[in-house]
């Protein structure tokens, strides 16, 4: 084993101090050190998209990253997307009017990469959401009703027939 | 799976971390990205007892025009190189492929050096490197050298790199006016890596091709250029005809994602149909 070392995180806009191992995850440091479950961890070696979340402003995944590595950032998990009043945000709301989950394992990754991207991209096409949700894996849906809450999200119609699958 | 258990070297010169690589050998690794090295570590199909962070190095992180190239550092994020204005503007081809890497949470940690430096025969930015001609430059505990792309990817995720030497930047020769660019591949879902995949340069003047380059990747052990499709171009034969010369010259073998055959198919049809892009491109 190799020596601990001191990680400090800003989570959520809280400072966390942690001791850990350098070949410890971000995605196990948040889940099981900072207890923030809602982080997922599907594959865990970067396929599915589940452990997303924010380092300094950008959506990665979690479990390509040691908790070393990121050593003094600003990180945002599911837990801190939501406005402060209780409300959702405009993705999480229309993931829930178009019934953009089942189980719900896969939603966080969903959530938090297209938070981040709707707020980097105001304006995509609808070409463009499908290319941005192409980084998440959902094995329930069959993807209809999460593009849907994509193009709600984004001010785009949601055409008539996508909500049976038929145009696919 | 978790990988096991290493010592993190985080150095922030050039000469640190070459230092540490040359102390432990091939027990060291350098990281970047990650977006290759961590999974194949979770997957324990790799582990090392060193690994040698890049991504706090100085110097490693411009993107800057030099004599006629534009030097990329090696840890700059595919994602920002993908929406650089220079790059956009002095390295189309560069540009063009970026987005075919993964997908957006990828490129915002993966690197263009790792991408280069991992020399996966079915990656799109050492195609760009080899078509282009780009120049690597190598840096090691007595100081940095240059290597040629042609000579850079040796085989399958082997470069011509010394176990002690990172790859510091990336030079690629910037093209003139009347040039145009294309990427095309074949992925099953997008963000795959490629079953098969081309990119293309040509300068025309007139309805003259002056200068052609292609490049393939994930048809063969390394990415590899097109030569005789590039010199069937240059002597007048169209994008259909290219194309089946430069199927014709690969052997792409079989694996569980295609058949060797299919993806000599499917060449010929990229590369046809990249080079009608570029052309049109050139001439717009
Ligand atoms: C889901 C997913 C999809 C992907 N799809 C694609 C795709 O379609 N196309 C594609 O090309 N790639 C794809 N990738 C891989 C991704 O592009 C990686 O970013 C890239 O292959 C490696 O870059 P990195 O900076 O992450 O390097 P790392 O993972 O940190 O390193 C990879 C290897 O290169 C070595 N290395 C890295 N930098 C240097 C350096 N400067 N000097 C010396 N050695 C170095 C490391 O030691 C390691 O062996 C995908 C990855 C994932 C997880
Ligand atoms: S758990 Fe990180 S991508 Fe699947
Ligand atoms: S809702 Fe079950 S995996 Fe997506």
């Amino acid at each position: 084993m190799s020596d601990e070392v001191v990680v400090k995180l800003n989570v959520n806009g809280r400072d966390h101090k942690v001791l850990v191992e350098p070949r410890k995850l971000l995605s196990d440091v948040l889940r099981e050190d900072l207890h923030l479950t809602g982080t997922h961890v599907g594959c865990e070696h970067g396929a599915c998209g589940a452990c997303t979340v924010m380092v300094d402003g950008a959506a990665v995944r979690a479990c390509l990253l040691f908790a070393v590595q990121v050593d003094g950032s600003k990180v945002v998990t599911v837990e801190g997307v939501t406005p402060t009043d209780g409300t959702l945000n405009p993705f999480q709301q229309a993931m829930q009017d178009c019934h953009g989950l089942q189980c719900g394992f896969c939603t966080p990754g969903f959530v938090v990469s297209m938070t981040s991207y709707l707020d980097d991209h105001p304006n995509p096409t609808d070409d463009d959401l499908k290319i941005a949700l192409s980084g998440n894996l959902c094995r329930c849906t069959g993807y209809r009703g999460i593009i849907n809450a994509a193009r709600t999200a984004a001010g785009l119609p949601v055409p008539a027939n996508a909500a049976d699958g038929s145009d696919h | 799976m978790k990988p096991s258990s290493f010592n993190y070297h985080a150095p922030t010169r050039v000469e640190e971390a070459t230092a540490l690589l040359a102390e432990h050998g091939d027990g060291a690794k350098v990281l970047a990205g990650g977006q290759s090295l961590v999974p194949m570590l979770s997957l324990r199909l790799a582990s090392f007892e060193h690994l040698v962070d890049l991504n706090k190095v100085d110097g490693l992180s411009a993107i800057e025009r030099v004599n006629g190239h534009l030097r990329v550092g090696a840890i700059v994020r595919q994602a920002v190189a993908e929406h650089s204005a220079d790059v956009a503007a002095s390295v189309p081809l560069l540009s063009k492929a970026l987005p075919h890497i993964g997908h957006f949470q990828i490129r915002n940690r993966g690197t263009v050096g790792g991408s280069i430096a991992h020399a996966d025969p079915a990656s799109e930015l050492p195609a760009v490197a080899l078509a282009l001609d780009a120049t690597i430059e190598a840096a090691g505990p007595g100081g940095t050298r240059k290597i040629a792309a042609a000579d850079f990817f040796v085989s399958t995720w082997q470069t011509a790199l010394a176990d002690d030497e990172i790859l510091s930047a990336v030079e690629f020769p910037v093209w003139g006016p009347g040039s145009g660019f294309a990427v095309e591949e074949l992925t099953r879902r997008h963000g795959d890596f490629a079953l098969a995949g081309a990119v293309v340069g040509v300068q025309v003047s007139g309805d003259t091709v002056t200068k052609a380059t292609i490049g393939l990747f994930g048809v063969g052990p390394t990415p590899l250029r097109a030569s005789a499709a590039e010199a069937a171009l240059l002597s007048g034969a169209d994008a259909a005809e290219a194309g089946k010369v430069a199927a014709s010259h690969i052997s792409p073998v079989d694996d569980i994602h295609a058949s060797g055959a299919y993806r000599t198919q499917v060449t010929a049809v990229i590369v046809r149909r990249a080079i009608e892009a570029a052309l049109k491109e050139a001439r717009s």
